[in-house]
């Protein structure tokens, strides 16, 4: 039987591919990624996405194809897509929000308006992506610009691994001593996503 | 640069000098376009002349080439940095000889978001196309805009927002306006990356700006708007 393909963000596939293997769904599920830097670019996302399911189509290798991003700021245009295509994406509005969970998210965000997440991706990047990407480190008065609003930082922790909580630790440390809270919160709706979309090539 | 070739900006005549200090804004080198600000009001040039023609024309660029993705988010903030410094010389002067009143807006970002790079962006650009700016910050809700629009009585209300969850907020603000009959007093535009104009109707504002330079042409072609009506009125 063909597999079903998930064509997602890069910033997530490293997560994907460990849950396909933890539950043994190599024979049932691929994974195709696409850049992570489009989080800075939402309008790169559809496009990229739309190129990639339609080679994928054409390539005949596959029974359903399954959209491993959230909103992720396309403006609903991805959901437009989506829908004509007959496709499914993750719930909610980002990677924050399915991991920990759409309303655990929700009481968080409301608990602190002014927090910045980390995931276990983002933490291991955070130098090159934040410190990096907007130029934190050559030109320091820009950081007020950016984080002045910030007083919290809220690593949510897919996995435990003390490293990337000594780097997230760190990084609240760099965005001007905000305060700092981790909270493991696993693959949470990831894990059900991807399950389902194993699922779906079973049911045929 | 190495001090050989080094441009002494005092000794590059006018049209050579607005040029660099566009090439300064958009590398972000603060204290060449104030130097650049100053050598040119020297040369008696109106403070209204050197905001338009070197800072004004300088950022559209920055703008253009941020729009098009060759700058990226740190590069448009040091260019507005500099601008910002310009600016700063030149606005004491601006209001001593009478510099053109377009008209004026408020504008803030929504309640539950605190993004703010493109609100900050649009009243600069907009305080340099003439207008009065008062900016409310971040995170507002309906009673701020209110308050607000009370006190500065603007011809607009700009909101912004980022976020797919913050971004219905707009609609609260538009229908707390028509309830108390205060809709059409003002022109709303709406802005940040995640919207488009539909969205913009369905919240019941005037037109969404996809950009700043987009916001200032959109305001004065609806301010020249409301003033006709007003005077036909
Ligand atoms: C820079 C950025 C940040 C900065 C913000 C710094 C600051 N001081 O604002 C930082 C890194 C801090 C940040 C934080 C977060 N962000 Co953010 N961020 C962005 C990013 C990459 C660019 C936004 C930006 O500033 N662009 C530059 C300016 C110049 O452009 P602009 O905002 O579009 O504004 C222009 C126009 O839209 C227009 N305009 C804007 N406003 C207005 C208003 C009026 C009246 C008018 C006329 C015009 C107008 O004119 C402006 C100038 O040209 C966007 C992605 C994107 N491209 O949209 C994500 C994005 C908005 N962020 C996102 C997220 C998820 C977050 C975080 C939750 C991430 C996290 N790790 O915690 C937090 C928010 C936390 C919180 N508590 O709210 C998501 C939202 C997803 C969604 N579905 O809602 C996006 C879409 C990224 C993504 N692809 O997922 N972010």
């Amino acid at each position: 039987m063909k597999p079903n393909l998930i064509i997602g963000c890069g910033a997530i596939a490293q997560e994907l591919v460990t849950i396909i293997k933890a539950n043994g769904l190599q024979e049932n599920l691929e994974v195709t990624a696409l850049p992570a830097i489009w989080h800075n670019t939402p309008q790169k996302i559809l496009p990229g996405l739309r190129e990639k399911v339609t080679a994928a189509k054409a390539s005949g290798k596959y029974q359903h194809i399954f959209i491993g991003y959230a909103d992720c700021g396309t403006g609903g245009q991805l959901d437009r897509y989506i829908e004509d295509e007959g496709l499914q994406r993750i719930a909610g509005d980002h990677c924050y929000a399915f991991y920990a969970g759409q309303d655990r998210f929700a009481a968080l965000f409301e608990e602190e308006l002014g927090t910045f997440y980390l995931t276990d991706y983002l933490a291991r990047h955070f130098e090159r992506l934040i410190i990096q990407g907007y130029k934190l480190d050559t030109n320091p008065e820009l950081l007020p610009m950016m984080f002045g609003h910030y007083t919290k930082l809220v690593y949510l922790a897919q996995v435990e691994d003390s490293e990337l909580d000594r780097l997230a630790r760190q990084a609240a440390e760099k965005l001007g001593g905000l305060s700092y809270e981790r909270h493991l919160t696993g693959y949470g709706e990831l894990g059900d996503f991807v399950r389902e979309a194993a699922e779906a090539s079973r049911e045929l | 640069m190495s001090d050989e070739d080094e441009i002494i900006l005092a000794e590059l005549n006018d049209d050579e000098l607005v040029q660099q200090m566009h090439d300064d804004l958009y590398e972000g080198l603060k204290e060449e376009v104030v130097e650049g600000v100053e050598i040119l009001l020297d040369r008696g040039w109106t403070p209204y002349d050197v905001l338009t023609k070197a800072l004004v024309a300088g950022m559209t660029i920055v703008g253009i080439d941020f729009r098009d993705g060759i700058l990226y988010v740190p590069e448009v903030l040091m260019a507005a940095n500099s601008m910002k410094a310009g600016m700063a010389v030149l606005k004491p002067l601006l209001a001593e000889t009478g510099a053109p009143k377009v008209g004026s807006m408020v504008i803030g970002t929504v309640k539950g978001d605190i993004h703010d790079i493109g609100k900050n962006l649009v009243s600069m650009m907009m305080e340099g196309a003439g207008f009065e700016v008062y900016d409310i910050g971040i995170n507002n809700p309906v009673e701020n805009y209110l308050e607000a629009l009370e006190e500065h009585k603007p011809e607009i209300l700009g909101m912004s927002a980022l976020l797919t969850t913050t971004m219905p907020y707009m609609k609260v603000v538009v229908d707390t306006l028509v309830e108390k009959g205060m809709r059409d007093d003002y022109i709303i535009l709406v802005g940040g990356a995640p919207l488009n104009e539909e969205f913009a109707e369905n919240v019941g504002a005037d037109a969404y700006c996809r950009d700043a330079a987009v916001a200032v042409e959109t305001a004065k072609e609806w301010v020249a708007k409301m003033h006709n009506r007003r005077a036909s009125a």
